[in-house]
């Protein structure tokens, strides 16, 4: 039988091979590995998705059982699942494989930092995360996280497109018109800020349950904050004359460094969510 | 130029000041920059660790700059200040343009905006406009909230129109900023934020505040009757759980189980599972060792007890226990700490430390006999933060607020579509195209769809 952490790591090659037809259709212009990509990346993230199912099973199976949202590897393959899902609609929404070039390596990223790095064994959940809230709390954040890592991608087209003045030609000629790349990182962003702005609620409430108070400077609430600040910025920005394309790429750069951030930097700082 | 109107003049630029996009962005990033500080410097801790940590040059200016307790600051508090002000007055600046966009007097729509729509869609059919008309304006009708149909010199336009209400959105989310700042003050105003470390069988009736020296009067008797920790086979703790009483005098008016996420929640007073510790119970061993002759004496003593020692040496103090004595900068766990009485009343009591993980400790000091401690049986404490927070409703609407408003600023249009029938020929040209009031990309295919679908129409039609 086949255990979820052997298959996640199956999952994440089919990632990377996926990452490499998108490249591949876009380099050569090609469109049968555009096609394949596409295909690969249904069924990553249709294993991504079994295998977070199976890993539930199998808690259950272990006498611990709960939702496989607890800790770092559990969050990453969630989060590799967000943003490949994210990706697809995005894909078939707009008809555009170029951000596949960007959106899939950063799932196959998320997945093999965690083969790499992160202890996959499925532990008891400590008092402190006993709670209906976590999984609201981890899957609003995630999704929300997704949002920013596909605007993140757009924001790396719209440099790539812009370096070379907006002209058509060679490997930009796929990449959409800037003001579409625009439009896609302002959507992107919108998407993931309501979800961030959820995801701090939930964990918000949960926190007063927990801790007797919903808001207390705590660091990863703070940078929480702070990535909620960037994009609320950023969506400002947008108003204001003369803030388009560029200046938003930045700011959706910034804003993905403090998502990342807030993610694995605070384990660095004390505070009550280092236990991550 | 005359004093009022120069007063004029500066009023409509400090209001234009306030209400400005950019004051937003530039607020929003200082907020965002500055709070970095707070998550690098640990915040409210000891000044004689900052001291250390920082050196004698850097920790004057820090202090100066409120830096160990940033969220407090007056400047981070400005900000913050400037945060609600900007929201205000950019919402006041804005909202009768927007309510004269959702209430028109007259509903004004002007043709040339659709017709030179880079989305629009153009086809042409067999079917006379008057019958097209008839059946797009009751699709159109079913559709679209507010529905006008005008003559054109050869056809007619039909103009439909829908979620004006939802540039109100970005009003709810200003709305629900404010009420969670309203939320927070309260909270800060009116709330506190206190810990205890109740021992089993012991009650409180009042308790220490966490951010000064005060204490808070409770309105009832807390008492602590029982602390509980499970663990899971791993060895990893599964829950803490302290079974509690609320007394009124000495009446046992409710009894709770309050956990790890499962707080109490009594008469406005919050008390939440935080921590625990174990402490000696009753009665333990003390041990008295001549280090000459190696005679051991035994006695039993419980904390606050008075010890005769052996051959008139005089009285030993049990006054503490610790879960962690500091002794030259090593932690060397828990220990008991002692009072020695002198015999003769000369010479000057001295105090003893005797930790529990080191029975020999206590041979460095040299004195008549060498102490230690055995046979400890612990109880536990458990450690409880309690709270009162007023603010707490407010703040919890606002978060619904902010979520619909989220939800609605960013995935519902105000939307108005137009078709245009011009009769050519015999054959009825068709336009088609939606406008809305922020351009996205969704819009083309939505009119694609929108036009797809009038086509089905008259198919259906002919059919």
């Amino acid at each position: 039988m086949i255990t979820s952490s052997i298959l996640l790591s199956i999952i994440t090659f089919v990632y990377g091979l996926a990452a490499l037809l998108y490249i591949c259709a876009w380099v050569f212009k090609k469109e049968l590995p555009g096609r394949l990509a596409t295909a690969t990346t249904v069924i990553a993230a249709s294993g991504n998705f079994i295998g977070i199912i199976l890993r539930w099973i199998e808690s259950y199976q272990q006498g611990i059982g709960h939702a496989p949202l607890s800790n770092l590897y559990e969050s990453l393959v969630f989060f590799a699942f967000c943003i490949a899902v994210l990706y697809l609609f995005l894909e078939f929404r707009y008809k555009l494989r170029v951000i596949g070039v960007v959106a899939t390596p950063l799932a196959f990223l998320a997945m093999a930092y965690t083969s790499l790095r992160v202890d996959s064994t499925i532990e008891p959940l400590i008092p402190a995360l006993q709670s209906n809230w976590l999984i609201a709390h981890v899957i609003t954040c995630f999704v929300g996280y997704a949002g920013f890592a596909v605007a993140f991608g757009i924001s790396i087209l719209y440099f790539i497109k812009s370096s070379r003045g907006g002209l058509n030609g060679g490997f930009t000629s796929k990449i959409p018109h800037v003001d579409m790349l625009d439009e896609l990182t302002h959507q992107m962003v919108m998407f993931g800020f309501l979800f961030l702005s959820v995801g701090i609620i939930t964990g918000a409430v949960w926190a007063n349950q927990a801790w007797g108070r919903y808001w207390g400077w705590d660091p990863k609430e703070t940078w929480s904050l702070i990535t909620w600040l960037i994009y609320a910025s950023l969506l400002h920005a947008r108003l204001m004359r003369g803030w388009t394309g560029k200046k938003i790429a930045v700011l959706s750069f910034a804003g993905f460094v403090a998502v990342i951030f807030t993610y694995f930097g605070v384990n660095l700082l004390p505070g009550l969510h280092s236990y991550q | 130029m005359n004093k009022s109107v120069r007063f004029e003049n500066f009023t409509n630029r400090v209001w234009k000041f306030f209400a400005s996009v950019k004051l937003s962005v530039v607020v929003l990033l200082s907020l965002a920059a500055t709070s970095i500080i707070g998550t690098v410097i640990p915040q409210n801790a000891n000044p004689m660790m900052y001291l250390q940590k920082y050196g004698e040059t850097l920790y004057p200016i820090f202090n100066a700059l409120d830096f160990f307790d940033m969220y407090h600051a007056w400047w981070f508090r400005l900000l913050l200040g400037l945060l609600t002000v900007n929201i205000i007055i950019c919402s006041i600046d804005r909202l009768s343009s927007t309510w004269k966009i959702i209430f028109p007097k007259k509903i004004n729509f002007r043709a040339g905006r659709f017709r030179k729509s880079a989305n629009r869609v153009e086809w042409a059919s067999d079917i006379p406009s008057n019958q097209l008309k008839n059946a797009y304006e009751s699709y159109i009708g079913r559709h679209f909230r507010h529905i006008t149909v005008q003559k054109t010199d050869n056809g007619l336009l039909i103009f439909g129109e829908k979620g004006r209400w939802t540039r109100l959105g970005v009003y709810a989310v200003h709305l629900s900023i404010l009420l969670l700042v309203i939320g927070g003050l309260i909270g800060s105003l009116y709330g506190f934020e206190g810990f205890a470390n109740i021992a089993e069988g012991e009650s409180i009736k009042s308790v220490p505040l966490k951010n000064n020296n005060q204490e808070r009067e409770l309105p009832f008797t807390l008492r602590c009757d029982e602390f509980s920790i499970s663990h899971y086979d791993s060895g990893m703790p599964k829950e803490y759980r302290s079974t509690v009483s609320i007394l009124n005098g000495q009446k046992v008016i409710h009894k709770a189980d309050i956990r790890v996420n499962d707080p109490l929640r009594y008469q406005g007073i919050n008390i939440f599972q935080s921590s625990y510790g174990r402490i000696p119970a009753d009665s333990f061993t003390i041990l008295f060792t001549d280090p000459d002759s190696g005679m051991e004496y035994e006695k039993r003593a419980s904390i606050g007890s008075r010890i005769k020692m052996p051959s008139n040496k005089g009285t030993l103090v049990i006054e503490d226990f610790t879960t962690g004595f500091s002794f030259h900068g090593h932690n060397i766990g828990e220990a008991f700490l002692c009072q020695k009485i002198p015999a003769d009343n000369k010479a000057d009591t001295s105090n003893i430390v005797i930790p529990l993980s080191y029975p020999r400790f206590d041979r460095m000091r040299g004195g008549d006999f060498a102490i230690s401690i055995k046979d400890v049986e612990f109880g536990y404490y458990t450690g409880l933060q309690i709270t009162r927070d007023p603010g707490v409703p407010i703040v919890y609407v606002g978060f619904i607020i902010i979520t619909i408003g989220c939800y609605i600023t960013f995935f519902m249009l105000h939307k108005q579509v137009c078709v245009e029938l011009t009769e050519q020929n015999g054959r009825t040209n068709v336009m088609l195209a939606c406008v809305s009031g922020k351009n996205r990309p969704g819009m083309k295919t939505a009119t694609r769809r929108l036009a797809n679908r009038l086509q089905n129409l008259q198919n259906m039609d002919e059919r």
